[in-house]
């Protein structure tokens, strides 16, 4: 497929083969004749090629369609702060999935009145910009962005990671510097372990004293991430592996001061520093890790409307930040904006869409007196709301509230790792302390030498090759599944998904898309499908854009009137619900829609909810896992059987809500079982915390992708059965890696404890193991799509 | 012997340019986007950009 060309996109010229029309910004089918999906992606077309940017088709990748513009109420003025003699603003862009959309993002911005820097991380998804002139300019640089198919969520970058980010630098640091000194020493230490006894003690001296010179400062300022560690569970009365490291560098380090003061032969500054330097990576590789998963939930989370329109008392409409609204407020809500508060319509007719909150993916009409909650989006018409609850008093945060004390409550696990470090860390001090005090026994050395056999015993058993086991898989581990789609933001997410052996699925927007879909119907003809779209196009109606996306290639009609509501009119035609269309009342256990013409009979349709194109398939895969698999719904018996046969399932309960739900897993968990969770609306948010493991979809609820371990980047459903086998494969190679590292113990410490390990041995001992554990953890790349 | 005198402050002056540089790009913020610096190599052409700008124009 040739990406469109600049001169083809001018002159009109089609660049692809009609038959399989696609949208030139998007990619997604379109009709035939169109070389748009939608006027945004129209917008956004005509914006990138009149920048000159349209090599930005050629340059992204083409797995994942471009975002497709979307209407943007957020008023960005108010989050823009003063910085020097201009305006900065920081915000977290969504829909950035390849380097050629932040350079697109920075191009545009930077093509712009006033702009002095725009500047995109693509490992934070964050944007920075700064321009001069007006505050109100935000707005429309806000815009440019949005204008290209991203979502933008200003923040405050004094409240959002920036502790995070500082802690990351400082580790940084700590390992640059640990690194130039190991560099250094280890340069100096080869010449001395190459000397041997043909160097003379002077040089010797000298090369141990420049030896010291490096490895004491640098020892000194690398070492405080472990001093750090160690003194905290010290105090908390426990003992972790940074003990023994931190014992044994100090203690290392004194030592061989105190030899070369002394013209000793063995100092071991080079150990010391290696040790610190191997040690930092693993820390480093493991914060990167984690550190990527919480960027990404950050950027999930922060979609919620971030401001809201107030009518003053006076009558004047005021923009402001959620947090200042108050109770008893009168809050104006335009057509597409979240509802930021808890309240009551007082002037409006609409429908909201209350997907967040119940799960229920078709929307609600609401009129004056009508209750509306926080986190529900309002689809067709102005709302007047009075604000009845704020903030933390809104049924949204009272539910996060639930979802937090279920976290809080599920089993405290201890990861295998520092399970293996807890009982490891005693034995060390023990071993160390029983070669001094063995050595001052029974061999007739000064407490000197049977100080340094001691600390020799420390550093060989300071498990460099264990301090790395664990983070270097999880690193792996997490950039692999990273690459199929799944984002992790616990840190012993991956070992808990490796024990699984029960799934539990939620269906709506889980197994199955979670929209509304027309029904097929062979007695309905065609032409009342036509026109019905051809109305529906004007509407953002869920169920419209339903009969639309069965008949996309209608042109949009003329003169439809929406009824909020009720439906949509464009003269005697009507479109919309039984009463609106004027029909008799009826059975609504479905949800339909009814098209009236003049002296035609009235045309029935139907919508149901699709199953996920790879559902069966995931199931499937599940299957293969050995893995039992249950539906766990809201839904109706009847629906949730059909599902459960099409997919091949045969556990299921239905007509679940949230208790019943968190009731069920536990009853799994009595039974010994290891749950994982997939599920993605609010009133699975409970659920998704009691469990073992919990996974969430991308386009699930944000309070579900809050409580859930996991989140699934794509649409599908299939990453989740392929990282349980990835998580299962990190865990065969945990264990393998932590044998490697006790094996090498079981080997070195003897000689250690007997006074045979120099300097040399020590440095070669941890060099070695540290790359054959690394080496076995970077086996994960490169397993194959057919191993269990 | 004297000329370690000589090299080994050398070697360690080198090494201290290559630590200060370290911590100067680390300060300016050259490590923030691990991610974005690996493929934005590919992307910085202002010319060709501002190529194709007249072109539009004409």
């Amino acid at each position: 497929m040739t990406p469109p060309t600049l001169a083809s996109a001018l002159t009109g010229a089609p660049s692809f083969a009609t038959g399989e029309a696609q949208c030139l910004h998007c990619r997604r089918p379109t009709a035939p004749a169109d070389r748009f999906c939608c006027a945004g992606c129209d917008a956004a077309y005509q914006v990138i090629s009149g920048l000159g940017l349209s090599t930005y088709y050629a340059r992204r990748d083409a797995a994942e369609p471009a975002a497709r513009p979307e209407p943007d109420a957020t008023r960005y003025a108010l989050f823009a702060r003063e910085d020097g003699s201009g305006w900065a603003l920081d915000a977290m862009v969504d829909g950035i999935d390849c380097a050629a959309c932040a350079w697109l993002i920075e191009e545009a911005l930077k093509r712009s009145r006033g702009v002095e820097a725009a500047r995109v991380s693509l490992t934070m998804r964050r944007l920075m910009l700064r321009w001069s002139g007006a505050r109100e300019d935000a707005e429309r640089l806000g815009r440019i962005v949005t204008g290209l198919g991203f979502r933008l969520a200003p923040y405050d970058p004094a409240k959002v990671g920036s502790a995070a980010d500082h802690e990351d630098r400082r580790l940084l640091l700590a390992m640059g510097v640990a690194g130039f000194a190991m560099a250094n020493v280890m340069l100096l230490s080869v010449a001395i372990w190459s000397g041997g006894a043909d160097m003379g003690e002077a040089t010797r001296d000298l090369l141990h004293w420049a030896s010291a010179l490096i490895a004491l400062p640098a020892i000194a300022y690398a070492i405080r991430p472990f001093y750090a560690s160690a003194w905290a569970a010290l105090r908390a009365g426990r003992s972790n592996m940074d003990v023994p490291i931190s014992i044994g560098v100090t203690l290392a380090a004194a030592m061989s001061l105190y030899e070369i003061t002394r013209s000793g032969e063995h100092a071991y500054f080079d150990s010391a520093v290696a040790l610190l330097f191997f040690l930092l990576i693993g820390r480093f590789l493991d914060r990167r890790a984690r550190g990527r998963a919480r960027n990404a939930i950050e950027n999930l989370v922060s979609g919620l409307g971030a401001s809201a329109t107030v009518i003053e008392p006076s009558g004047r409409q005021a923009s402001v930040p959620l947090e200042a609204l108050r109770e008893g407020m009168i809050v104006l809500v335009a057509p597409g904006d979240k509802i930021g508060v808890d309240g009551v319509v007082l002037e409006g007719r609409s429908d909201i869409d209350a997907a967040l909150l119940s799960g229920e993916s078709l929307p609600r009409a609401v009129g004056p007196g009508a209750e509306v909650h926080a986190g529900t989006i309002n689809l067709l018409a102005p709302l007047r709301i009075r604000a009845k609850a704020v903030g933390e008093g809104t049924v949204l945060a009272e539910i996060r509230r639930l979802v937090a004390i279920a976290e809080a409550g599920r089993t405290r696990l201890v990861v295998l790792a520092d399970r293996v470090a807890r009982a490891y860390a005693p034995v060390v001090h023990v071993l160390a302390a029983a070669t001094f005090v063995g050595w001052l026994a029974f061999a007739d050395v000064a407490w000197q030498t049977a100080l340094l056999h001691a600390v020799a015993v420390l550093i060989i058993t300071c498990p460099c090759a264990l301090g790395l086991a664990v983070p270097v898989v999880q690193v792996v581990a997490s950039g692999r599944l990273l690459r199929e789609g799944l984002l992790f933001k616990s840190a012993t997410a991956l070992e808990r998904l490796a024990q699984v052996d029960t799934v539990v699925l939620d269906k709506t927007g889980t197994l199955t898309r979670g929209r509304p879909t027309l029904r097929p119907d062979p007695t309905r003809d065609a032409v009342a499908l036509h026109l019905a779209a051809a109305i529906a196009a004007s509407s953002r109606h869920p169920l419209a854009r339903a009969i639309v996306d069965a008949a996309p290639d209608v042109p949009a009609a003329s003169g439809v009137v929406e009824h909020p509501g009720f439906g949509l009119a464009q003269g005697e035609i009507r479109l919309g619900s039984r009463t609106f269309c004027g029909l008799p009342p009826g059975e609504d256990a479905e949800s339909e829609a009814w098209l009236t013409r003049p002296g035609l009979e009235p045309v029935r349709f139907v919508f149901g909810d699709r199953l996920r194109k790879d559902a069966a398939e995931a199931i499937a895969a599940f299957n293969r896992l050995g893995l039992a698999v249950e539906i766990l719904s809201g839904d109706r018996r009847a629906v949730v059987a059909d599902i459960a046969a099409e997919v091949g399932i045969e556990r299921y309960q239905a007509e679940a809500d949230p208790r019943a739900k968190t009731a069920r897993l536990a009853a799994l968990a009595a039974e010994g079982r290891k749950v994982l969770m997939i599920g993605d609306g609010l009133n699975d948010a409970p659920a998704l915390a009691s469990a073992h493991i919990s996974i969430a979809p991308g386009n699930g609820a944000d309070v579900a992708t809050l409580s859930a371990d996991a989140v699934l980047a794509r649409d599908a459903l299939k990453p989740a059965a392929e990282a349980i086998r990835i998580a299962r494969f990190a865990d065969r190679l945990v264990r393998q890696n932590l044998a490697l590292a006790v094996l090498y113990n079981a080997l070195a410490v003897p000689l250690a404890v007997l006074g045979l390990v120099t300097p040399i041995i020590a440095a070669a001992a941890m060099s070695s193991s540290s790359i054959l554990v690394i080496a076995n953890a970077l086996r994960l790349n490169f397993a194959g799509g057919t191993r269990p | 012997m004297s000329s370690l005198m000589l090299l080994i402050p050398l070697a360690l002056l080198l090494g201290a340019i290559g630590l200060i540089a370290f911590v100067w790009a680390l300060r300016s913020g050259q490590f923030d986007d691990l991610d974005g610096a690996a493929h934005r190599i590919l992307f910085d052409d202002p010319a060709d950009t501002s190529k194709s700008k007249e072109d539009h124009h004409a």
